[in-house]
């Protein structure tokens, strides 16, 4: 589903990504770990396609077409999607009226008609059952005077409306306590398919006991230095990152 | 001379502004430039009474002693008074009895204008006074509004069936010593709408203009005058498009409200004027006197969503005369390109317990200047008066300019005024997520800045919210930098 070979990107001049390789099939939850400035949220923008960052090697197949050479709202519309780790607020803007609008774009891209409205509140009472999400919230203005666990929330409620092919979580475990934790895991899982994949960036072992990946890696100085089952994740739990850091500092 | 279609082909040059055409009908026009003369025959095409020429001509006097005011917060080169034809009017001026009679051409006008006269009949229940170079063409809805004792009818025609009301209000909020541009509306307006609603009569529809500038090189002087009796309520819409043209032009309305004894009335605007190309060379000079008077325990609301003109200069105005009396003003004005727009409103306060709110939206683009400025002003008498004040700016350039002068008169130690002010830019993060949801970036926009003026939006009729809406959109079009 997704190739990405030796990825290089750097941002105002400065490399982060200095050659990853990942493979990424459906059906996989692929976690992603890593020391802090090891290049994990960058990768996450590269792929979603902030402008910021420069491509300047390597290469990225999403379901085999070129993802580099996408514009941003089209990565989306192939089914890529990014949960944020830090969800933005957008003002008077309803979530329902955002995710209807988000939704129609990316059907009409894929050749579909629009959605009823009669079917897109079955959908929104559907998904948002999912996150245990008020049904108020869907109402509210887009992650506006949410608490951090109702914007995570939120982020993967959107996920499940949009069902996407390959869902980014950028440290979605963030600043959730453990209720919110299990209910942002268990909405991940229950979006889980063969014919969609997850990559889980995140800095604690913690969501993985909950999301259990099929790969682990670890991300360090911009490439991908370690990969192993889901036994590797308790490893760097119990051992930290500095033994990855001494065996790669140059 | 009429303006044809061959000269408009060689005007279009600039075929970026959707409602640039004009409608090729032939025209009464009076020669260039404005003297004592020019105003006897305005009054005389228009039959008018002796009273209402000797009202044009000490409106003339007074303006010709008159400057043009310079504190706004804009810059443009000042018209020539002397090189504007201050009369033109649809040379077809009977009045029709049906819709089949009307000129095909001035349906097809009206067509373009996205206004299908039928089906804004049918399907909304909207009576529009449809003005077209000043004289207005057509009239719906007339019947049933009459049975009501409602008057809604052109202001030339208000003069000849019901002078004694037009003769005891014009003038009585904006008097023609008032300003510059009022003296000048005063001494050669040609048309406008009249509205009265009798005592304790609900208008039972939105009653709505239409205006259009279609004559080359003709100013408009529209003049607006309602009246809602005792006890009444009516809601007034007013849009408005014009053709493009190359040089300037100016427009100078005067729109006078009067809310007696437990009145209220609603008076909206979305203003579509050709604010100018690219490069700021040409566009409307919007130069507009508003202002509303309320009596006891009356209600005067003004929603304004101002896209269009090169130049804005209005404020729309609350006079609140009466003791409980309430004034509103919410608006969105947006500039872009080299528009400028200085905007805002006055809240006088002089009955007691009196109440005003103030919702101003800005919103800046390209290498626009936007100004918000108002006034409140609370007299010693108003007691327990209350103000609330609220003024936002957006901007979506670095070039751009958002610029707030609020001014605060009070006289009496009972009031309270909350003003609250924001300044902010349109969110490149938030425009990315938009994108990773898979929505366009001139959707994303269009959705922030509509949430962004929701507010307003949201005091608007139904129809015209919608409206709004695009035309919000279309002014912002590739407009983030």
């Amino acid at each position: 589903m997704l190739k990405i070979e030796n990825l290089h990107a750097s941002i105002d001049g400065k490399e982060i990504l200095k050659g990853l390789n990942l493979d990424v099939k459906a059906g996989e939850v692929h976690a992603i770990m890593g020391p802090n400035g090891a290049g994990k949220s960058t990768l996450a923008s590269v792929l979603a396609g902030r402008e910021e960052y420069e491509i300047t090697e390597g290469t990225v197949a999403f379901e085999g077409k070129d993802l580099l050479e996408m514009a941003t709202e089209d990565r989306a519309r192939e089914g890529l999607f990014l949960a944020f780790q830090y969800p933005v607020e957008i003002p008077g803007v309803s979530n329902v009226n955002f995710l209807r609008t988000a939704l129609n774009e990316i059907r009409e891209y894929n050749g579909q008609e629009q959605i009823s409205a009669k079917d897109f509140m079955a959908l929104v009472r559907e998904k948002s059952a999912i996150v245990e999400l008020d049904a108020k919230l869907a109402s509210r203005s887009v992650n506006e005077g949410f608490s951090g666990g109702e914007k995570k929330r939120n982020e993967i409620f959107q996920m499940a409306m949009l069902d996407p092919k390959l869902a980014i979580l950028d440290e979605t475990d963030s600043g959730l306590d453990i209720d919110a934790l299990r209910i942002v895991a268990n909405g991940v899982i229950t979006l889980k398919s063969d014919k969609n994949a997850t990559i889980v960036i995140t800095h604690y072992q913690r969501l993985l006991d909950y999301i259990v990946p099929d790969f682990v890696h670890v991300l360090y100085d911009g490439k991908i230095v370690k990969s192993g089952p889901k036994e590797l994740a308790l490893e760097l739990e119990e051992k930290g990152y500095d033994w990855i850091k001494a065996e790669f500092q140059h | 001379m009429g303006y044809t279609e061959n000269d408009l082909a060689k005007d279009l040059e600039n075929s970026e502004y959707k409602f640039g055409f004009t409608t090729n009908i032939e025209s009464d026009r009076a020669p260039n430039g404005l003297n004592e003369t020019i105003i006897r025959y305005i009054s005389a095409k228009k039959e008018e009474p002796e009273w209402l020429l000797e009202y044009r001509l000490k409106a003339f006097r007074i303006w010709s002693e008159m400057k043009e005011p310079n504190w706004a917060h804009v810059h443009y080169e000042k018209p020539d008074f002397q090189a504007i034809s201050y009369y033109a009017a649809p040379k077809q001026t009977k009045k029709y009895e049906s819709w089949d009679d009307v000129d095909p051409e001035l349906k097809a006008t009206m067509a373009k204008l996205g206004i299908s006269m039928e089906e804004q009949q049918r399907l909304t229940g909207v009576a529009v006074d449809f003005v077209m170079d000043s004289v207005s063409v057509a009239t719906s809805f007339k019947a049933k509004l009459g049975e009501l004792g409602i008057i809604f009818c052109s202001f030339s025609e208000a003069v000849k069936e019901h002078p004694e009301l037009v003769k005891q209000y014009m003038g009585s909020v904006v008097p023609v010593t008032d300003n510059f541009y009022a003296a000048l509306n005063s001494a050669v307006f040609t048309d406008g709408s009249f509205c009265y609603i009798p005592k304790g009569v609900r208008c039972p529809m939105e009653l709505s203009t239409y205006f259009r500038i279609n004559e080359a090189n003709t100013g408009q002087f529209e003049r607006t005058l309602v009246i809602a009796d005792e006890g009444s309520y009516v809601s007034y819409l007013e849009g408005c498009t014009a053709p493009q043209r190359d040089e300037n032009q100016l427009h100078a309305a005067v729109v006078e409200l009067i809310a007696l004894n437990d009145a209220e009335i609603k008076y909206s605007t979305v203003q579509n004027w050709y604010p100018g190309d690219k490069d700021g060379k040409g566009g409307i000079f919007n130069f507009v006197t508003k202002r509303g008077l309320c009596e006891t325990n009356a209600k005067i609301s003004w929603t304004q969503v101002e896209t269009g003109s090169a130049v804005t200069w209005k404020y729309p105005s609350c006079i609140l005369k009466g003791d409980n009396s309430i004034g509103e003003f919410y608006s969105v004005a947006v500039t872009n390109n080299y528009q400028q727009a200085d905007t805002g409103t006055k809240m006088i306060h002089l009955g007691k317990n009196t109440k005003s709110t103030i919702i101003s939206k800005g919103i800046s683009a390209g290498k626009s200047q936007n100004s918000y400025r108002g006034l409140v002003q609370i007299h010693k008498n108003a007691h327990n008066a209350r103000n609330f004040s609220q003024c936002d700016s957006l901007l979506m350039t670095d070039e751009c300019g958002a610029h707030t002068f609020p001014y605060i008169e009070c006289k009496n130690p009972s009031a309270k005024i909350e003003h609250e002010a924001t300044t902010s830019k349109i969110g490149e993060d938030q425009i990315f997520y938009c994108l990773q949801r898979g929505i366009s970036e001139e959707k994303a926009i269009s959705l922030i800045v509509n949430g962004y003026c929701k507010e307003v939006l949201n005091q608007l009729p139904m129809e015209f919210a919608v409206e709004a809406q695009k035309l919000l959109a279309i002014s912002l079009e590739g407009s983030v930098g």
